[in-house]
């Protein structure tokens, strides 16, 4: 019989909340955790709001040891060790003193340690590369965060970064599945992290895909199938989860949060529309489709799209694939929701913490709400019917999650979760 | 204190970031070596030279940092150093 992938662990660090618990609570409450950045504004963005978990230097410190901190100035690396970390320990797996085989990492990062980075410029353009000190390149090195994490938790199976924009955290869990159901190893941490500040999300103010119009009004700045999106938040965070074998959760006695069915990762290859920034809808719909083919079974089983939905005038754009893709419109279409409007866009963890986001839906049979669409885009409501964008919390039993990422690149990822029932 | 123990327990505070053996710092004396004895990684050797030139004010060239593997060889190159000034 084919090899079954289940959920056993979760972890985030998000903008509206650090641990699994405070983030279930704000998702339910429909909390944002956007604010308004001085730094920003003071370095003439245009955009000055943002989404930063906030992380107190206690907290780092039951994460990390005073060694691990001396010099560190990597956002990245921090926040996916902590959820990694915490994945681990909600699995119910401990820390041992010899390497674990059966156990690896594929943890995504867009850029790692840019502050540390910039630093290190600065030191060496004085002429002064003799002091950077030893950490440079762990902390900067697109691997950094794997590496981090792989060797606090002792994992010795496979430990990689993967790398896809803002389709990255997805595609990290895809990757693990996959080397799961490969039978190469029993279980793997998946996630993605993203640095957060001024040196990462500069290049996206250039390009003007921010939103400029919410500076005095950071709550409601991030408003995805809203009629009055004008660009998309910069957040930062990551997500986790300790994915495994059934056998193995069983074994384990582990508490499973929800099966992984299957899903689809592809490219546009920047052909027919498809560009470096937009997407071919050719290539989504292909990953959507290809990704409930694969996961064998119907579309009109979804009871929840959790979008990539970024709070851009594109937004329309995703609705029609997934519509196209699934053959359902109007009252048909199942529940969507997008966590960019409390987070704004995590780049490359904003796949892994709405991954986090999605089977808490699952586990715990709720549908978030959707936040700012009060002014719901009208070609959206030509398309799904308004009700299918819930703007308060729906409590009800949620049985099969489609979750979707797309990234620059023209890349797209596709993952279907469903409730386990053995 | 003498100069040699005054200097021993400078270094001390400056290693102790580093160390991951705590016997071996407890009991350190001039023949404790850095790895060997004190555990430090050894890339985290790089930092506490780094460390030791912000306490004294001094530049470490590289021969002098290679030599520098164990509280005597730390003492002595310091020393030169801080005489040089």
């Amino acid at each position: 019989m084919e090899r079954r992938v289940v959920i056993t662990g979760l972890g985030v660090v998000s903008p509206n909340g650090v641990g699994i618990d405070n983030f279930t609570t704000a998702i339910k409450n429909g909390t944002s955790g956007v604010e308004f950045y001085n730094e920003l504004k003071e370095l003439n963005f245009s955009c000055c709001i943002g989404g930063i978990p906030k992380v107190s230097e206690v907290l780092k410190r039951n994460y990390f040891t005073e060694l691990q901190l001396r010099n560190f100035n990597s956002s990245g690396i921090l926040y996916g060790c902590m959820a990694g970390m915490d994945a681990w320990k909600d699995a119910g797996l401990s820390i041992t003193e010899s390497s674990d085989k059966d156990s690896g990492t594929i943890f995504g990062a867009g850029t790692s340690g840019v502050e540390k980075f910039r630093e290190a410029i600065y030191k060496l353009d004085a002429k002064n590369v003799r002091r950077l000190g030893s950490t440079v390149v762990a902390q900067t090195m697109a691997s950094g965060v794997s590496a981090y994490l792989g060797g606090i938790l002792g994992l010795g199976n496979q430990v990689t970064t993967n790398s896809s924009a803002c389709a990255t955290g997805t595609e990290a869990i895809l990757m693990g599945f996959d080397r799961i159901k490969a039978g190469r190893a029993k279980r793997m941490v998946v996630g993605s992290t993203s640095d957060h500040g001024a040196y990462l999300w500069g290049g996206f103010d250039a390009m003007h895909v921010l939103t400029y119009k919410h500076n005095e009004s950071p709550k409601t700045g991030s408003r995805p199938m809203s009629a009055t999106a004008s660009g998309f938040v910069p957040g930062s965070g990551a997500g986790a989860m300790v994915i495994e074998s059934l056998e193995s959760a069983q074994e384990r006695g582990a508490t499973i949060y929800a099966e992984i069915l299957g899903g689809d990762t592809n490219s546009g290859g920047q052909r027919n529309q498809g560009t470096m920034t937009a997407p071919s809808s050719e290539a989504v719909q292909r990953c959507i489709k290809n990704a409930v083919a694969h996961s064998n079974i119907k579309p009109k089983e979804i009871d929840v799209i959790n979008g990539h939905l970024t709070a851009t005038t594109k937004d329309y754009l995703e609705i029609y694939n997934w519509s196209k893709a699934l053959g359902l419109k109007g009252i048909d279409f199942p529940y969507i929701n997008s966590l960019k409007s409390m987070v704004g866009h995590c780049l490359s963890a904003a796949g892994s913490i709405e991954c986090v986001a999605s089977v808490l839906q699952l586990h715990h049979n709720f549908i978030f709400p959707n936040i700012n669409c009060e002014d719901m885009n009208k070609e959206i409501v030509s398309l799904i019917s308004e009700q299918k964008v819930p703007q308060v919390l729906i409590e009800k039993e949620v049985n099969i999650v489609a979750k979707a990422s797309f990234g620059f690149g023209d890349v797209n990822a596709c993952v279907i979760f469903k409730k386990f029932k053995a | 204190m003498s100069k040699k123990e005054q200097l021993i327990s400078e270094l001390k505070l400056i290693i102790r970031p580093y160390v991951q053996d705590e016997f071996a710092f407890e009991n350190l004396n001039e023949d404790t070596d850095f790895i060997a004895d004190l555990k430090i990684n050894s890339a985290n050797l790089v930092d506490v030279i780094l460390d030791i030139e912000d306490k004294y004010d001094i530049v470490l060239d590289n021969e002098s940092m290679d030599k520098m593997l164990n509280v005597k060889a730390a003492m002595e190159v310091i020393n030169t150093k801080v005489s040089e000034k």
